[in-house]
């Protein structure tokens, strides 16, 4: 075997002529963000911070009722307490505080959330591309059922019938978002199925778990991964609009939809106070969106249209 | 008098990310006159369809032209406005892409289709459009001109459209034809045909062509004049009569050499047949398949019908037919992909199940199934270590430090590097990633390989280059090969025994070297006087003789009784041929043929190929009803 190798490599050697083969294909290109994208993980970095640090930083805690009034402009200053820099709400606490505390709500829970909701629909939806049959059958007639649902409708429902806290909330949000994420997932699994390698794997005799894990899921990885910033934002919005309607967080906690909702009469007194959590919200989002727009312009543009669905 | 047109030093180049350029033409001129054909041939990467798109003003995204000219009638087109650059395109300078199927849109009808263009840009009214389109289809040799505009396209076959589609670019009568690679995806038989007719219309019309290829056979029988190029150079240019008799540059010589020699018989090597068992490796046994649901041992849409292989122990089987003839589909029956509807498959004498669910794992282990494109065969998120490493761990248990030297014995074996273990399939050029796919099968021990296809899509270097590595391999390693290709000379050099398959039969198998001999089932006669000679003037003497002029111009014809080559054969016997399955007769030892002419007839036929019998026409474009209506 040794003397039959190396043969063969000296052969190689010898009938090498610079035309034999055309130099290698590049390497792949590393993902380059544009600045754009590079202001949307400035912005994201910020708030994923301010999750972990947001109470140290925080002039003032978020239940405090500490200003001389409500609906108090930016930059007003209570004597001895110290400068309010987005002004006061509805009940006289400081709402740059209240912002820096709710980060840890909305964009934590939201992150919980969809980790659940990719963790579900991921491993159901690969597995019904991988199965095929009566098994795909079922778990997409189910799917279609929980689709078929006004996601509001049935968060309100499920929150009304189990009670508002916080576990409820990022079930909730998880198992609604998780249909949407396995549609896309038994989708990409079934174009990746057809390719010769999974074939290939099929007729060496390969487990279905082998199949999955190693020659489909790694293959979905990089459209699934823009996915999950675009859900992610789905979720944020979900959770704001049930606290926005009373059902979400509970107060005294301070979260971004809630803080939207409880100082919407301040707009009549000319208050900026429900403007500065739905500056945030849309900080984090569009940011959020603004790397998925890069991540989706390099794995092929069609990634967009496939998951507006 | 100025040139029709003239390249004159043009450069083309990409950009790094730091904005630093990467040349991807340099500097080429030559020129075209007017009804002068020029081929542009070299190997992928070359350059030649960056240059071709060039003619139009037109760059891929992502290239830019730094210098040079293109001039069209003395002006340069590349200074031109947006808009007029437009109308060029439209007008004067017309292009042909490689893949007809690509092209034309299935929901428009064929004659809209082939006008839009002249109409769209003003050249011509629908009616003047329409007619002139008419007139093309007769120079180009369509069947029922007439009425062919109002076909969809998938009413007409492969080289039917690509035929349509020189119908297309010739509509508004264009000054200069580009050519992409126009018969590259085609079968010999359809080759000829397309050929023929492009040579015939670009001679009628006195227009001049760039014809772009890689194959200089081709090259030879179209164009009056060639450019080599490689990596974005011109290594030689001359009139065609000089650099096909008298090439100068190494890498002409070399494109030479890469050729396909003429089929014939004693073309390959002999093999000792040392290790050879008695039992014979597989033997497919009354064997029919297909697609759909299956009713009573018949499936829906058959495929393969009663065929009998035997595939012996450190053989190579060369299995030869055109595109859709089910050679492809043997090779999934027998590896398990698609369960046969009826017979046997045995393997080392054991019977196989038909489905390679029920398989056992050594079973699935010795048989081991080649794909055609390595990019989708290659998974390309795992490591190439990964990709080879697996089949060995999984059918021999080798594990860790013992694995990773089976990978590094493997790579070597195919004659790749051992730091590629650590690459993905992307950092891999396509006869790399051929390799790779080879030795994947390699790597479980096998002891049959079914290579479907392997260098089909390959530059025809690179595919010699893996052919030659196939010889090795079977020297070496003792496995049977099944070799699956449209090709009868690549089989012819490599196999010991083909088996020519038509419209789902095999009409011919045997050793090479007989079947490769006279006397020949009409089919195989077909099938090795259609692979394109190295010599210009091939083209016009092979269509002069009888069963050329039979064969190309109709099309296969599925049937369910007689023999499926009646319609096309010139020595059928009408009332017996299209009715009764042909008898297999048995010209020496293990020779097969399926004819109803006996073995004498045969011969005396080939004794005298020019003689016309049973009042056949040599050609007979009126009599022609290939396109069968679907």
């Amino acid at each position: 075997m040794t003397d039959a190798t190396q043969g063969a490599e000296t052969e190689a050697e010898e009938g090498k002529t610079i035309y034999d083969e055309l130099p290698d294909a590049p390497p792949k290109k590393k993902l380059k963000l544009s600045w754009t994208g590079k202001i949307g993980v400035a912005l994201v970095a910020f708030w994923i911070i301010m999750v972990i640090v947001g109470p140290w930083v925080a002039p003032f805690h978020e239940a405090d009722i500490i200003a001389d009034d409500s609906y108090l402009g930016p930059g007003y200053v209570t004597e001895g307490e110290g400068t309010h820099w987005l002004g006061t709400d509805y009940l006289e606490r400081d709402i740059l505080s209240r912002i820096l505390w709710g980060a840890r709500m909305t964009v934590g829970i939201s992150f919980i959330a969809t980790l659940l909701a990719y963790a579900m629909g991921v491993t159901a939806g690969i597995a019904a591309a991988v199965k095929r049959g009566w098994y795909d059958m079922i778990l997409s007639r189910i799917n279609d059922a929980i689709l078929s649902l006004p996601t509001i409708m049935l968060g309100l429902l499920i929150v009304v019938a189990f009670g508002s806290s916080i576990p409820i909330l990022i079930g909730t949000a998880a198992v609604i978002y998780a249909s949407s994420v396995f549609r896309i997932a038994r989708a990409f699994g079934q174009e990746i199925m057809v390719m010769d390698y999974v074939e290939a794997a099929q007729a060496r005799g390969e487990t279905i778990w082998w199949i999955i894990f190693r020659e489909v899921l790694p293959n979905a990885v990089m459209p699934l991964a823009t996915d999950f910033g675009l859900r992610l934002v789905f979720v944020v919005l979900f959770i704001s609009s049930l606290s926005f309607l009373g059902l979400g967080i509970q107060p005294p906690a301070a979260d971004w939809g809630s803080m939207v909702r409880q100082n919407l009469e301040g707009l009549q007194y000319g208050s900026l106070a429900p403007v500065w959590p739905a500056l945030a919200i849309a900080s984090f989002t569009i940011a959020i969106n603004l790397i998925v727009d890069d991540v989706s312009a390099k794995s092929g543009g069609d990634l967009a249209k496939k998951m507006i669905s | 008098m100025s040139e029709l047109f003239e390249i004159d030093n043009l450069q083309i180049q990409a950009r790094k990310e730091d904005g630093t350029p990467i040349p991807i033409v340099k500097g080429v001129s030559f020129k075209v006159k007017a009804g002068q054909v020029v081929a542009l041939i070299g190997e992928s990467g070359s350059g030649k369809s960056t240059i071709s798109l060039a003619t139009m003003a037109y760059c891929r995204p992502g290239l830019e032209f730094p210098g040079g000219e293109v001039r069209l009638h003395g002006k340069d087109v590349l200074s031109m406005e947006p808009q007029d650059q437009r109308n060029l395109r439209g007008n004067n300078v017309a292009y042909l892409a490689q893949s007809a199927a690509a092209t034309f849109n299935p929901a428009i009808t064929i004659g809209e289709q082939v006008t839009e263009a002249a109409v769209l840009h003003g050249v011509l009214t629908q009616d003047e459009a329409d007619k002139r389109a008419v007139a093309l289809y007769h120079a180009l040799e369509l069947p029922e001109p007439a009425r062919l505009g109002r076909r969809y396209p998938h009413q007409v076959s492969g080289g039917q459209l690509q035929r349509l589609m020189a119908a297309m670019a010739l509509v508004s009568g264009p000054d200069l034809l580009v050519l992409d690679e126009p018969t590259t995806a085609l079968d010999v038989t359809t080759q000829i045909e397309v050929l023929k007719a492009f040579k015939k219309v670009i001679r009628e019309e006195g227009s001049a062509a760039i014809y772009v290829t890689h194959d200089l056979a081709v090259v030879a029988q179209v164009a009056d004049h060639i450019v080599v190029l490689y990596s974005g150079e011109i290594q030689e240019q001359g009139p065609v009569d000089l650099i096909i008799n008298n090439p100068t540059h190494p890498y002409t010589k070399r494109l030479m050499a890469a050729v396909k020699p003429t089929p014939k018989a004693g073309m390959g090597e002999d093999l000792d047949q040392q290790h050879s068992r008695v039992v014979p490796n597989i033997e497919v046994k009354n064997m029919t398949a297909g697609y759909g649901g299956i009713v009573n041992g018949k499936p829906a849409i058959t495929v393969l019908r009663d065929i009998n292989v035997k595939i012996k122990n450190s053989h190579v089987v060369g299995v030869i037919g055109e595109s859709g003839c089910g050679k492809s589909t043997l090779a999934r029956v027998i590896a398990g992909l698609l369960p046969a509807a009826k017979g046997e498959i045995f393997l080392d004498g054991k019977q196989l199940q038909a489905d390679l669910k029920n398989r056992m794992s050594e079973e699935l282990q010795k048989v081991q199934f080649v794909y055609q494109m390595a990019d989708t065969a290659l998974n390309p998120r795992q490591l190439i270590g990964e990709i080879l490493g697996r089949p060995i761990e999984f059918y021999r248990g080798i594990k860790g430090a013992a694995r990773r030297e089976e990978v590094a014995a493997l790579l070597r074996l195919v004659e790749l590097p051992v730091e590629f273990e650590s690459r993905y399939p992307s950092e891999l050029s396509g006869g790399q990633k051929q390799r790779v796919n080879l030795a994947r099968a390699l790597a479980a021990n096998p002891e049959v390989v079914l290579c479907d296809e392997v260098t089909s899509a390959l530059d025809s270097i690179v595919s010699s280059n893996i052919i030659i590595l196939l010889k090795k391999l079977r020297d070496k390693t003792g496995v049977s090969f099944v070799f699956i290709s449209h090709d009868l000379s690549t089989v012819g050099s490599f196999a010991d025994e083909i088996v020519v398959l038509y419209a789902g039969r095999v009409v011919e198998q045997g050793p090479v070297d007989e079947v490769l001999a006279p006397p020949y089932h009409p089919y195989t006669r077909l099938l090795i006087s259609s692979v394109p000679e190295l010599r210009v003037g091939w083209l016009e003497d092979t269509m002069q003789k009888r069963e050329m002029a039979v064969g190309i111009a109709r099309g296969v014809e599925i049937t369910d009784s007689g023999c499926p080559f009646f319609n096309r054969c010139p020595i059928a016997i009408d009332g017996t041929c299209d009715v009764d399955t042909a008898p297999i007769r048995e010209p020496s030892p293990e020779h097969y043929i399926a004819c109803h002419r006996t073995i004498e007839e045969i011969a005396e036929i080939e004794a005298a190929p020019q003689q016309v019998l049973h009042g056949f026409e040599v050609a007979a474009p009126e009599g022609d009803k290939a396109a069968k209506p679907h």
